[in-house]
């Protein structure tokens, strides 16, 4: 019992992760259909500014503390929001009439690109995040966490609200249901669709940041070829969710984040990435459009 | 399966019924055709009529009723084995495979009667010469028809409109079938191209034998050459019979906005 | 000319292609033993021909059946590891049993390797039956997705079967391959490829990826033919697996088929025009050696091979060739396949 609830409470807490990056795929997705492959290499990015960020701190007042956290991971949102603003604008943009392949590749060359930019940039060989924040180990039972597990959660549950609230309760959001509805006509409307589609990449390579930062705080060893599993895995339980779908993605990474705990704590834990795909191929046999997607057939 | 039965109507649908969610797209359907019969199918936008062929041709499921293709049930049949029935058909916007020449678009018409295994194409063996020359030659005999040959070799997306809406219905006859169902063939398509079109239609029907079910909102193309008229309106059919008989349905009158100056024009 | 049986003419043509290809093969191995340098230049020849064979299968699926896959390194995978499990505890002790150098040796040594290519082939066609199985019901990204997480659970698999290595790699196979091996069956794979767009299958195939439903509606049983395409493209990718690992150094790395490579592969077409065969070829020609070639710049080579990538689709989105074959360009010959109006047997 005890190991259920402690996997289930590592699962939500990795899982919270996988969802955050998961929403700047499904929002891109949503709205321009692109399954954006260099997302998970934000993520890594978000982790590196983070660390340049952690270390300057570091030397100015070398105490760990939340405004250490919160600070570095401001300065690594604005450097992801800036990133995913300038790959939008260069890569994607002039290839907003080509065939979809064609920015499908494109997204795979700038996914490349960053790797291994980064590896020249960063070096190839891992680094350590700096400790922002002393680790504090917290039993309630038999249940042991961290109080880093616990900022992952809050965190993620405040990104996550805030967020809901700006796709169904702001005028941006509304305008960026439009888009993702349907393009020509929300032009026509008069919704500045170029504007909404840079400011959805801001917000997604945002939120890539925040897991950039939660994920490096947990697991402090980074590279630059960091961001390809959680991003494969995040891509995955957007797919999960549905999609193109908000709630969706949240679930398909909780979920993810779950199954994973699960079978690492079991002999299989060798297995893991395998089932979580024979997972996923086996709920779309079932759901072919993901949890929450809508099936939509042609019309004839 | 069921083997098909040359004396059986060529299309037998029975109390055919499809709701998508709470709406019912159409109710209750009825038609039975005999070969060489040529039947318009009419009704106001929204009316059902395309809903009626994608019922016919498998590509929905009815909710209810029976539809049979030369005695063989058909409800739970999918769109391809349907075709190799003996049906055929063309789609209201054009869906010609674009980026493939005229002659090949032609030539997949003719799927169902020019195959052979993957082995055989590889190979180059005797079947597969064999079945290549009729398929060229069945194919390069359509497009005759439709006058199309000279551009046997274009890509389809480069026809001008007219041409292509020709090229759906010799891509549908190249599979041969019982009946042909037409769906819109004359939108778009100015006046004297639409007196061509009535032409070839009625040609069409003559030389290859075949029943034609069509689709059209040119009254005076449906009035001119069908036989039976079949009205739709908002799912259901509101009349059935002759073009005289359907013109002077009070009901039909009604649902086309209720002015009988304006059918009478037709 | 007088016209002989198909199979005739055929054999005809395989037996001079084969003695052609044999020519090449020792004077390449007899230029070599005078300047070994020339083995570095062998090995991205046979690279090459490898990833022609890879790309033009995976345009089968990709470019003519328009099913989007990125688990091509998975069938190519299933191919290396089942085909060098084969000859390494199976069939290498068989020719071991003749004395080396002999021609018994020879003989059982090629003919062996044939067979545990065609088996690697083999099984990475039941591979791709089953993975084509959920396409029935799966369109673009969600099958691109599937056939990804098929390419990782390949990778798993492996990690965890200590008989061919595991994590280690599988090392020891027998370096059986050869410049010979690998061309025939390029250039077979090119030649398949070319027969088969010209055929109904490869027509069925194309009206697939252009409109599905009206391909249904003129005949196509669209599953059957999507599935068709799978298990041919993933054959063709297991005899691809299946030389690669067998070509020197003959050594097998399970990181060496995860999608990392299924993109490389992808590129390859998509560069060369989806659908267009030629444009495969060419792509694969072009970035093998970028890449192998690039390998002395090796820090800058990846972010060039990026940048050229991105750059390509700005300037080309619809690939080098488009949808057209380079074949198509030439000055066109009198065209005979169209018939003649009056009498005479149809053109052969």
């Amino acid at each position: 019992m005890e190991t259920i609830l402690q996997n289930l409470l590592n699962g939500i807490a990795l899982g919270s992760i996988y969802a955050l990056i998961a929403l700047g795929y499904t929002m891109v997705y949503g709205i321009l259909k692109l399954i954006n492959f260099a997302h998970g290499d934000v993520f890594m990015v978000g982790s590196y500014a983070g660390f340049y960020a952690g270390n300057a701190l570091m030397k100015q007042s070398n105490h760990p503390s939340v405004v250490h956290l919160a600070l570095v991971m401001l300065t690594s949102m604005l450097a992801c929001a800036m990133l995913g603003f300038t790959i939008e604008r260069v890569a994607y943009r002039p290839l907003r009439n080509a065939p979809r392949i064609a920015s499908l590749i494109t997204a795979i060359g700038v996914s490349f690109f960053l790797e291994y930019g980064g590896q020249l940039v960063f070096g190839p060989d891992p680094k350590f995040f700096p400790t922002l924040l002393d680790k504090q180990v917290l039993h309630f039972g038999s249940v042991t966490t961290t109080n880093y597990q616990l900022i992952v959660l809050g965190v993620a549950i405040v990104v996550m609200g805030v967020l809901q609230w700006i796709v169904f309760g702001t005028k941006f959001g509304r305008a960026m249901r439009a888009v993702s509805f349907n393009f020509e006509t929300a032009a026509l409307m008069g919704i500045p669709v170029d504007r909404v589609i840079s400011l959805t990449f801001i917000l997604g390579s945002t939120l890539a940041a925040v897991g950039g930062i939660l994920f490096s705080l947990s697991y402090p060893k980074i590279d630059p070829l960091m961001g390809v599993l959680p991003g494969l895995k995040a891509f995955v339980s957007a797919v999960l969710g549905g999609i193109g779908n908000v709630p969706g993605a949240v679930v398909g990474g909780i979920v993810i984040g779950i199954i994973e705990a699960f079978v690492g704590g079991s002999p299989l834990s060798s297995w893991r990435d395998a089932i979580t795909f024979v997972i996923l191929i086996l709920i779309l046999l079932f759901r072919p459009s993901g949890l929450f997607g809508k099936y939509q057939a042609e019309k004839v | 399966m069921v083997a098909p039965n040359p004396d059986s109507a060529v299309l037998d649908a029975k109390n055919v019924t499809i709701r998508f969610g709470g709406l019912t797209a159409v109710s209750d359907f009825n038609l039975s055709i005999q070969p060489h019969e040529l039947i318009g199918l009419i009704g106001p936008n929204g009316a059902g009529k395309t809903t009626v062929f994608n019922l016919l041709t498998g590509v929905y499921r009815p909710t209810e009723g029976t539809i049979a293709v030369s005695g063989v049930p058909t409800t739970q049949f999918k769109p391809y084995q349907i075709t190799a029935l003996g049906l055929a058909r063309t789609f209201q916007n054009i869906r010609l495979f674009k980026e493939l020449t005229v002659l090949e678009n032609t030539k997949i018409g003719g799927h169902i009667h020019y195959t052979y295994s993957a082995t055989s194409a590889i190979l180059h063996t005797n079947r597969f010469h064999a079945a290549e020359d009729a398929a060229e030659e069945e194919a390069m005999k359509l497009l005759q028809i439709f006058k199309l040959e000279k551009r046997a070799r274009d890509y389809a997306k480069n026809l001008p409109y007219g041409d292509q809406r020709r090229l759906e219905i010799a891509r549908a006859l190249a599979a041969k079938p019982k009946l042909l169902l037409l769906d819109e063939p004359a939108a778009g398509l100015n006046d004297s191209e639409t007196r061509d079109l009535m032409r070839t239609i009625h040609d069409i029907r003559d030389r290859f034998g075949i029943a034609i079910l069509l689709i059209e909102h040119h009254m005076e193309l449906v009035m001119g050459i069908c036989e039976r008229i079949l009205v739709l309106n908002f799912g259901k059919t509101i009349a059935h019979g002759t073009p005289d008989e359907v013109q002077n349905n009070p009901a039909v009158i009604e649902a086309y906005l209720g002015e009988p100056v304006e059918l009478a024009d037709l | 000319m007088k016209k002989l049986p198909w199979w005739l003419r055929d054999l005809m043509y395989l037996a001079v292609f084969v003695a052609i290809l044999l020519g090449i093969t020792y004077g390449l191995d007899a230029v070599a033993s005078v300047y070994p340098v020339m083995r570095y230049y062998n090995r991205i020849l046979a690279m090459i021909g490898i990833n022609i064979t890879l790309a033009v299968s995976l345009n089968i699926i990709n470019g003519h059946a328009g099913q989007f896959s990125l688990g091509h390194a998975g069938f190519m995978g299933v191919g290396a590891y089942m085909s060098a499990a084969l000859t390494f505890y199976t069939f290498a002790p068989i020719v071991a049993k003749y004395p080396e150098g002999s021609m018994q040796a020879w003989i059982a040594q090629n003919g062996l390797f044939l067979v545990a290519i065609l088996a690697g082939g083999l099984v990475a066609a039941i591979a791709g039956y089953l993975v084509g199985l959920p396409s029935l019901r799966l369109r673009g990204d969600y099958l691109a997705i599937v056939t990804l997480g098929f390419g990782e659970i390949i990778r798993v698999i492996i990690l965890n079967v200590d008989k061919v290595g595991a994590a280690r790699g599988f090392s020891g196979i027998p370096t059986w391959a050869n410049f010979f091996w690998v061309y025939f069956f390029c250039v077979m794979t090119i030649l398949i490829s070319i027969r088969l767009v010209a055929s109904s299958v490869g027509r069925a195939f194309l009206a697939i990826r252009e409109d599905e439903i009206a391909a249904n509606a003129m005949g196509v049983d669209t599953t059957r033919f999507k599935v068709k395409a799978f298990v041919i493209g993933s054959f063709l990718a297991g005899v691809a697996g299946a030389l690669f690992a067998h070509y020197p150094p003959a050594y097998l790395n399970p990181t060496a088929f995860t999608f990392l490579r299924s993109f490389d592969l992808v590129v390859m077409v998509v560069l060369g025009g989806l659908g267009s065969i030629s444009g495969s070829i060419v792509a694969a020609v072009v970035l093998t050696y970028l890449q192998e070639g690039l390998r002395a710049f090796s820090e800058y080579r990846m972010v060039v091979y990026s940048l050229v990538l991105i750059i390509l689709m700005r300037t080309r989105p619809q690939g080098l060739l488009g949808r057209r074959e380079l074949w198509d360009f030439l000055p066109k010959r009198k065209d005979t396949t169209a018939p003649e109006r009056d009498s005479g047997p149809a053109v052969d």
